[in-house]
């Protein structure tokens, strides 16, 4: 049967297809609210830099500090980390980016673009694993000198480099600035 | 309701005449509890009661629990603790809370394992299968959630981890972790919401148990002989079956007071015996546990989880092909999450038209295997993550795959299958007995 020449007809499915499509934007407007209040709320977003005095930090430890919920470990580290991780070669790294929120995205992974100084005694990075978001264990945990996760067995080196297990980068590294030699600001 | 030959429901007063041309529930309680059940049923067929046992003593529990306790961060871990010492009779109902949900996976694991050996996934019972597998998927959400309330270390690091997972899907990973933490990491948002929604999904899942029921009192149950019921006359069916009401819920009542005597025996003397001593130190964000295990549960699947690091060959192989996109974090997700999907599809991978394990003698030392496979899985995931622990566990998730994917697909066309038995009364005769006399009614 053809509806062709059927007006009535012609008249039923542009109310149908009307009508089915203001209900399909009705119900999509009434759901997002109830799914958007599930993201960060006002006060969680509002959470922005803090800075943190480290002149109470001795060589070869490290200060821990909660940022945006998260861990930001800032390690002073000695001669020997240094030295470590200025020898390994990129090629040896399973992950060859610096993951340094300070410098652009396909910054290799020396250690210099690891370090927020030039001597490389500062190393700031989320203490976040990059696997399931773990706290790895340091300074000098793990089969690299570094830290090791606890979780999933993930090896850090001492420039907070992947080096081995199931984490697929290295520790990433915050915007960070030295504000004046004993503070820094992290965001 | 089943299709098999039975008596159905007679109003006997006015009233009940009145109600059922009203609201005909008198009717569909008598056909559920009076349906006719396959009298071969063995041991093996008393976990459902447990399970529903087991969602009802959670919920109650579960709901007089919520009375006393405070989904806040600063708040949870204490009055977790003020439900143990000074509610009345509160370290009881915290206790049965927690391990009632031990005895749910214990009795959830079995009845899968009996619906493997049994075949009782195969047609016309996948969708029975099918609810069963979303039933036990809602279980893990709601442990999960549950497990996350007391705000201990073992909670919060767990709550890390698992949301983790989400984090590792390519492209929108970060952006779901966010949405389902409610931030940039575990924190107050995320303890209100996981209260929220483990109170709700227990009442899911009691809608999903309705549906389970309705779907194998549609099919008939299965049976240990794999065979059907009869139901050409209501004579044959009824030497065949026996009615549920008394005959199987009176032995299903003695087989839960026998497993709520262990219960019991568990919940009174050895409380902490299955959890976690780190739990009972308050979250701290910025110190991880040395040592970080999930619920005994959750084993198997953690060590799924955990066997595919970078260096397996298959994970190189699948980086390789994606390009990247498939790194061993998002490869470990993808085996959890592929361990219990495998399960969910294998009414269509096991091509065996035998249903009964007991008829299919290469089948039987395979499935025995998965037994065995699943034990080493639930050890393994306790251990820590380094050698020999984690060859042990990457060849476990290796034999599960290949179990459903491999194994169960070429055993149905390699197999010769033993002769069955006709019916169920002559499986009934051989294993207990007597004559085909149809008891008094």
């Amino acid at each position: 049967m053809s509806h062709a020449e059927d007006f009535d007809s012609d008249r039923r499915d542009f109310l149908y297809y009307a009508t089915a499509g203001v209900g399909t934007v009705l119900t999509g407007a009434a759901i997002w609210p109830l799914i958007d209040q599930m993201n960060p709320s006002a006060d969680v977003k509002a959470l922005s830099s803090i800075r943190v005095p480290i002149d109470g930090v001795e060589v070869g430890t490290q200060l821990t500090v909660k940022w945006r919920g998260k861990p930001v470990f800032i390690r002073r580290r000695d001669q020997d980390d240094i030295e470590r991780a200025r020898k390994t070669k990129i090629e040896d790294l399973p992950d060859p980016l610096a993951r340094n929120a300070n410098l652009p995205p396909d910054a290799p992974a020396t250690d210099e673009n690891r370090t927020l100084d030039e001597k490389g005694e500062w190393l700031v990075e989320m203490g976040v694993c990059t696997h399931l978001g773990c706290v790895p264990l340091g300074g000098k945990s793990g089969d690299f000198g570094g830290w090791f996760c606890p979780c999933h067995g993930s090896h850090y080196d001492s420039a907070g480099r992947i080096r081995k297990g199931p984490a697929p980068e290295n520790l990433p590294i915050p915007v960070a600035t030295f504000i004046d030699e004993n503070t820094i600001k992290l965001g | 309701m089943s299709g098999i030959p039975h008596d159905h429901y007679e109003p006997k007063t006015s009233f009940e005449r009145w109600l059922d041309q009203r609201l005909p529930i008198l009717r569909l309680l008598y056909d559920t509890i009076m349906i006719p059940t396959p009298k071969n049923l063995n041991w093996m067929w008393i976990w459902g009661i447990v399970l529903v046992f087991c969602l009802a003593l959670q919920i109650v529990t579960g709901i007089v629990l919520a009375m006393h306790y405070t989904p806040h961060v600063d708040l949870a871990f204490a009055s977790v603790e003020h439900i143990m010492r000074n509610v009345n009779a509160g370290y009881m109902l915290r206790y049965l809370h927690a391990n009632g949900a031990s005895l749910f996976f214990f009795a959830v694991y079995v009845h899968i394992f009996r619906g493997l050996y049994y075949g009782s996934y195969k047609s016309p019972r996948e969708v029975t299968w099918i609810i069963g597998m979303l039933i036990y998927l809602a279980m893990m959400a709601t442990a999960f959630m549950g497990y996350v309330l007391p705000w201990g270390q073992m909670s919060f690091w767990g709550a890390t981890v698992i949301t983790g997972l989400f984090g590792a899907i390519p492209w929108v990973g970060e952006a779901l972790q966010t949405w389902l933490l409610g931030g940039p990491a575990v924190d107050n948002p995320t303890l209100n919401r996981f209260f929220s929604l483990h109170y709700l999904l227990p009442f899911v899942i009691a809608a999903l148990v309705a549906l389970h029921i309705w779907a194998f009192h549609t099919t008939g149950n299965s049976n240990p002989a794999g065979v059907e019921v009869r139901r050409s006359s209501k004579e044959e069916a009824k030497r065949d079956t026996l009615p549920f009401w008394p005959y199987f819920v009176i032995k299903d009542l003695f087989a839960l007071a026998v497993v709520l005597l262990v219960f019991f025996a568990i919940v009174g003397f050895m409380p902490n015996y299955l959890g976690h001593p780190d739990n009972y130190i308050e979250a701290n964000p910025l110190v991880t546990p040395a040592h970080i295990v999930p619920e005994w549960y959750f084993l198997p699947f953690y060590a799924i989880l955990r066997a595919f690091t970078a260096d397996v060959w298959v994970v190189q192989l699948a980086n390789w092909i994606t390009g990247g996109i498939i790194n061993a974090k998002f490869f470990g997700v993808l085996a959890m999450f592929g361990s219990i999907i495998v399960m969910l599809l294998v009414p269509w991978l096991d091509t065996s038209r035998v249903r009964s394990g007991r008829y299919r003698p290469m089948f039987k030392w395979w499935f025995a295997l998965l037994v065995f496979d699943f034990i080493v899985l639930t050890w393994a995931g306790a251990m820590p993550p380094e050698p020999p622990y984690s060859t042990i566990a990457l060849i476990g998730a290796a034999y599960w795959f290949a179990y459903f994917l491999i194994i169960l697909p070429l055993l149905g066309v390699i197999e010769k299958p033993l002769p069955q038995p006709g019916t169920i009364e002559e499986d009934f005769i051989a294993h207990y007995g007597g004559a085909n006399d149809t008891p008094a009614e």
